[in-house]
């Protein structure tokens, strides 16, 4: 069977020419004219002094000099990375056990499950975040429940405008991002490597710990990749609930294509923040390669 | 044995009440929203005052509020078709076009993934300046393109995957063309996919708000409106209001999308040809 189909042509080489541009047109026109094109537009721009015009003058470094050298600047990514860094870390790891009940415990009721947990993310990004903004404002839900409740007799706990609330508001809004990618590398473990590691005697901890963590570890990474990357350039939800001093690299991106109309200079951080994804990108493959080696 | 069994049971209990946890925690907030939309009180705290429907009523007659509307759902349905167009394209010649370019494509397409809303958005606000487009409806399109570009292309790859490919081979053989195995065989096979592609992308662009933020020119969609409004205090029961009804035609579409990615995959699986 195999001889014969492989005796004659391949189909795929059947693909006329004319097919084939049709094809390719679409997608092609979009990937290079609005993503290589658009993000290189960015690059060059990052490389130009404001004067004003759309694409800046003359070819300059001091865009960069200024991000390295001005401790503003410094604080603002150093606390972007740290707020994304958090907010990954709790999506993470709130998410996997989640993801584990769904690959292993949830039966038939896992399909429900996974449509429950994606369902938020369908949902508008700014209404979410807005219901956190009357959850945690200081006449807000959670306050006027405890007085509700008897518990306390006056709005006691400052919440917004906290660093922690735009921890705790985007980690629920990436949640899914995080549930999905970890089940589904939990989900392609074989169930006989568990039996296996339970009849040479593992006991359930250790091979969690030494089975299923390891194999699912590329879910993980991918998880931590999709909710990092929108997190930390994210400006609504510091605006929304953060405060001042939760200040983010977005924040200031959109302030100098807005307010300051400084172009090239907001071009220059967009790059910076893309420098930082790549560097996190690089690490995140390296250690998917790493585990990938392990089984 | 039976005391491991217990304990596995045990197990799966706690863990079965951590997802239970988990799901108060995503909900809990989101489902404050309707609550609030029927308070009589501009402040949105607990004790509840009176049942109303007047938030309800603001939401009537308010010409701000369908221009947004009218605009995120023609915006919605462009934008949803050409980022399913690409995703179908793309995720076929990927799979069945054998050439390096086609690769470059699908690599490239799933690439916003990997970049920030707000970097999306200044490159294109660039970009339409530059090519004296400006902000207008024509650019929200393109942006929410983009954005929803990486979901139609997983959705449709993994369904052309999913195809036996001795479907595709079989129509080949037999004579059809490189089209009419497109348009006879594989598109009808995908349908469902499609359709959810399609919606997952409108929903996508209908809620979209980082981006669009950028390329707006006069014509706001119903995220920059509720922007707009957040900033008053008195119109955020309008709001809630209105989030209200996004809320439940989310749903509604969300779980149409769903029910049609799984019949698509059960036919996958019933007749695997």
């Amino acid at each position: 069977m195999s001889t014969i189909v492989a005796a004659r042509p391949l189909p795929e080489s059947r693909l006329s020419p004319g097919f084939r541009f049709a094809m390719l047109l679409p997608g092609g026109l979009v990937t290079f004219f609005l993503i290589l094109f658009a993000l290189g537009l960015v690059i060059f721009l990052a490389f130009r002094s404001n004067d004003g015009s759309l694409l800046g003058a003359g070819l300059t470094f001091a865009n960069f000099v200024t991000v390295a050298t001005d401790p503003l600047y410094w604080t603002v990514t150093l606390r972007s990375l740290v707020i994304a860094g958090l907010v990954t870390l709790a999506t993470v790891v709130t998410a996997y056990p989640v993801a584990y009940y769904l690959a292993f415990h949830a039966g038939r009721r896992r399909n429900l499950l996974l449509f429950l947990v994606t369902l938020p993310f369908w949902t508008s990004y700014l209404l979410r975040v807005f219901a956190w903004k009357i959850v945690l404002a200081y006449n807000g839900v959670l306050n006027s429940a405890f007085i509700e409740s008897g518990l306390w007799s006056e709005p006691t706990l400052a919440l917004l405008n906290t660093p922690a609330a735009v921890v705790v508001t985007l980690a629920h809004a990436y949640a899914p991002f995080a549930i999905l990618p970890i089940y589904v590398a939990l989900d392609t473990i074989p169930k006989s490597l568990l039996e296996a590691a339970s009849d040479l005697g593992a006991r359930p901890f250790t091979s969690f710990r030494r089975v299923v963590l390891p194999n699912s570890m590329p879910g993980v990474l991918a998880a931590a990749l999709v909710v990092f990357v929108p997190t930390v350039g994210d400006y609504v939800t510091p605006a929304m609930v953060g405060g001042p001093a939760s200040t983010m690299i977005g924040t200031l991106i959109q302030s100098q294509f807005g307010k300051a109309n400084d172009w090239p200079f907001g071009a220059a951080l967009s790059v910076c923040v893309m420098l930082v994804i790549f560097c996190v990108v690089l690490v995140a493959r390296g250690a998917d390669r790493r585990f990938g080696s392990r089984t | 044995m039976s005391a491991a069994r217990t304990n596995a049971d045990a197990g799966s209990r706690w863990l079965g009440l951590y997802v239970l946890a988990y799901l108060v925690f995503l909900y809990l907030p989101v489902l404050l929203i309707p609550l609030f939309s029927f308070n009589n009180s501009i402040q949105a705290a607990f004790p509840l005052q009176g049942f109303t429907l007047e938030w309800y009523r603001t939401l009537y007659g308010n010409p701000a509020l369908s221009g947004a509307l009218a605009n995120s759902l023609l915006i919605g349905v462009i934008a949803a078709s050409g980022a399913t167009l690409c995703g179908i394209t793309v995720s076929y010649m990927d799979l069945y076009g054998r050439s390096p370019l086609a690769a470059t494509i699908s690599a490239v397409a799933r690439l916003p993934i990997l970049i920030p809303g707000v970097i999306v958005g200044i490159s294109l606000l660039i970009l339409i300046n530059l090519i004296g487009l400006g902000p207008s409806r024509v650019s929200i399109v393109l942006g929410h393109i983009l954005v929803a570009l990486p979901t139609t292309v997983v959705v449709m790859r993994s369904r052309f995957a999913a195809i036996p490919k001795t479907v595709r081979e079989a129509a080949l053989d037999l004579g059809a063309s490189d089209w009419t195995t497109f348009r006879r065989v594989m598109l009808p096979l995908s349908a469902p996919a499609v359709l959810s592609a399609f919606m997952l992308a409108f929903l996508t662009s209908f809620d979209e708000f980082i981006v669009v933020f950028f390329l707006a020119g006069t014509e706001p969609t119903l995220p920059l409106y509720i922007w707009s409004q957040l900033r008053f205090p008195r119109s955020l029961p309008t709001v809630m209001a209105l989030g209200t009804m996004i809320l439940s035609v989310s749903f509604v579409i969300a779980g149409f999308a769903e029910i049609l990615r799984h019949r698509g995959l059960g036919a996958a699986r019933r007749n695997p040809a």
